[in-house]
């Protein structure tokens, strides 16, 4: 499976590099999320879980953007049937997929964290600790949306109302990500400085990791048949 | 199932809730703390507990149709899901008017239970969204069981997430054995048959109406003898092989 795989993904690296469709505007639709809690907080500097709700949003809404786009060059230039024809397990779709969407969401966050951090954070919360901890959280819950993404990705493409059905499902989906991460980067942002990671939140998102990698690894066969 | 057994099921059903009410009424003593209020338990818990299985139950449908590619798999799946958000609702309903009695308050965010069942409401609120917006017969069917499959599995999962996370006011109804007094664990059981009956006879009922229907339709269709007048409309129900 590997060989198909590297080859997925390395085709999906490369479309994304020739044509620049879904990272500028997933990066440039955060800093926008982020302009927007500036003004509709009317905060300057924000830290606690205040800090931590607007980056889990801002995070959250942009990864939308890119996994409304996930499949929709394969859907139009009939990706998928040349991907059928192959003689490659399926599931290395998936594979590729979110690894490529998990790649995605990282350079989305190098470049929508520091923006948080020079528009909205406290500046003096700024720590080793701070970028330890925020990392750590955030690998977490990008391997969650990259996985559930792949799979609503996958089942929203062949709908009429694509996008509209990305969102729907996604949201409530994610929601144990969201209160994961929150409350993960809550003390991280603590105004006092970080404090340690709540182990207990730690484990419930990576549980959920592992669960949903499961499912998708058992169900993921079945949207791609044609 | 259908005529009689369909008869017997309803008789069964009225029977049980009648008789699991009255022993909340009447027989349950009266709750130290809540007073009156309290009897919504009855009815509250019973709901959310058969809801949840409901959906759990859906996933196991869909693995089935997926398995052996039945649009009858997919039909029953479609109508747990159906059945058990009716009841969602009525337990959304009732917790709500419980926790303004009790609580002071109509809704209570920082309490887990609340908003877990929330999610999975909402998350099963799209899935006759989903249904509709896709049109090819085969595709839906698949399409809708992956969806059932994945939520199904969120469903204990989202609560076990829940648990871990620290309660303030929501009871336990099972943490601890001796939580709940003898009589009112009789009424409580009562009341919970009758519940998982309501939830089986509504199933029974829609999937007779739904393979009428399907019959039906595959009559007019010989009778026309043409596939344009009797065509199904597109719709968010499975459409039954019928032959």
């Amino acid at each position: 499976m590997r060989p198909a795989v590297s080859a997925l993904l390395r085709k999906e690296l490369r479309l994304e590099l020739r044509t620049f469709q879904v990272i500028p505007a997933m990066a440039l639709f955060s800093i926008t999320t982020l302009i927007v809690f500036h003004f509709s907080l009317d905060e300057d500097a924000i830290d606690g879980k205040l800090a931590a709700g607007v980056l889990t949003i801002t995070l959250l809404f942009s990864a939308i953007l890119g996994i409304n786009r996930l499949f929709v060059s394969d859907h139009e230039e009939d990706g998928f049937d040349g991907f059928l024809l192959a003689p490659v397990d399926r599931t290395a779709l998936l594979v590729a997929k979110a690894i490529a969407l998990f790649a995605f969401l990282v350079v989305l966050e190098v470049v929508a964290v520091p923006a948080f951090d020079v528009m909205l954070l406290d500046p003096e919360l700024l720590s080793a600790d701070a970028i330890g901890q925020t990392a750590l959280t955030l690998l977490l819950a990008n391997l969650a949306l990259a996985i559930v993404g792949t799979l609503v990705g996958a089942l929203a493409i062949q709908t009429r109302a694509r996008d509209l059905i990305v969102p729907l499902i996604a949201l409530p989906l994610l929601l144990p990500v969201v209160i994961g991460t929150a409350k993960l980067l809550a003390p991280t942002f603590a105004a006092a400085g970080a404090e340690a990671l709540p182990g207990r939140w730690l484990a419930i998102l990576a549980l959920y990791d592992l669960v949903f990698g499961l499912l998708a690894y058992a169900v993921f066969d079945f949207l791609i048949e044609d | 199932m259908s005529g009689t057994r369909l008869r017997l099921l309803s008789v069964a059903t009225v029977i049980t809730l009648i008789a699991g009410y009255s022993l909340a009424a009447f027989y349950a003593p009266m709750d130290a703390d809540q007073g009156f209020i309290q009897k919504i338990f009855y009815l509250h818990v019973p709901m959310a507990i058969v809801a949840l299985c409901g959906f759990v139950l859906a996933g196991i449908f869909a693995i089935l149709q997926l398995r052996t590619d039945d649009s009858k798999w997919d039909l029953r799946s479609y109508v747990a899901i159906h059945v058990s958000i009716i009841l969602g609702v009525g337990v959304l309903i009732t917790g709500a008017i419980w926790a303004k009695a009790s609580w002071g308050h109509w809704w209570v965010w920082d309490e887990p239970t609340l908003v877990s069942f929330l999610i999975v409401f909402l998350l099963y609120g799209t899935y006759t969204p989903l249904r509709f917006s896709i049109e090819d017969r085969t595709k839906q069917a698949r399409y809708a069981s992956v969806f059932a499959i994945t939520a199904g599995a969120f469903v204990p999962l989202n609560f076990a997430a829940v648990r871990a996370a620290t309660a303030t006011v929501h009871p336990r109804t099972f943490d601890r054995t001796g939580n709940l007094p003898g009589k009112m664990a009789l009424a409580f059981l009562v009341c919970f048959v009758g519940m998982a009956f309501l939830y089986w006879l509504l199933f029974e009922y829609e999937i007779a109406h739904k393979t009428t229907v399907a019959r039906l339709r595959a009559l007019k269709r010989k009778l026309a003898d043409d596939d344009d007048g009797a065509r199904a409309r597109r719709s968010a129900a499975p459409e039954l092989q019928v032959s």
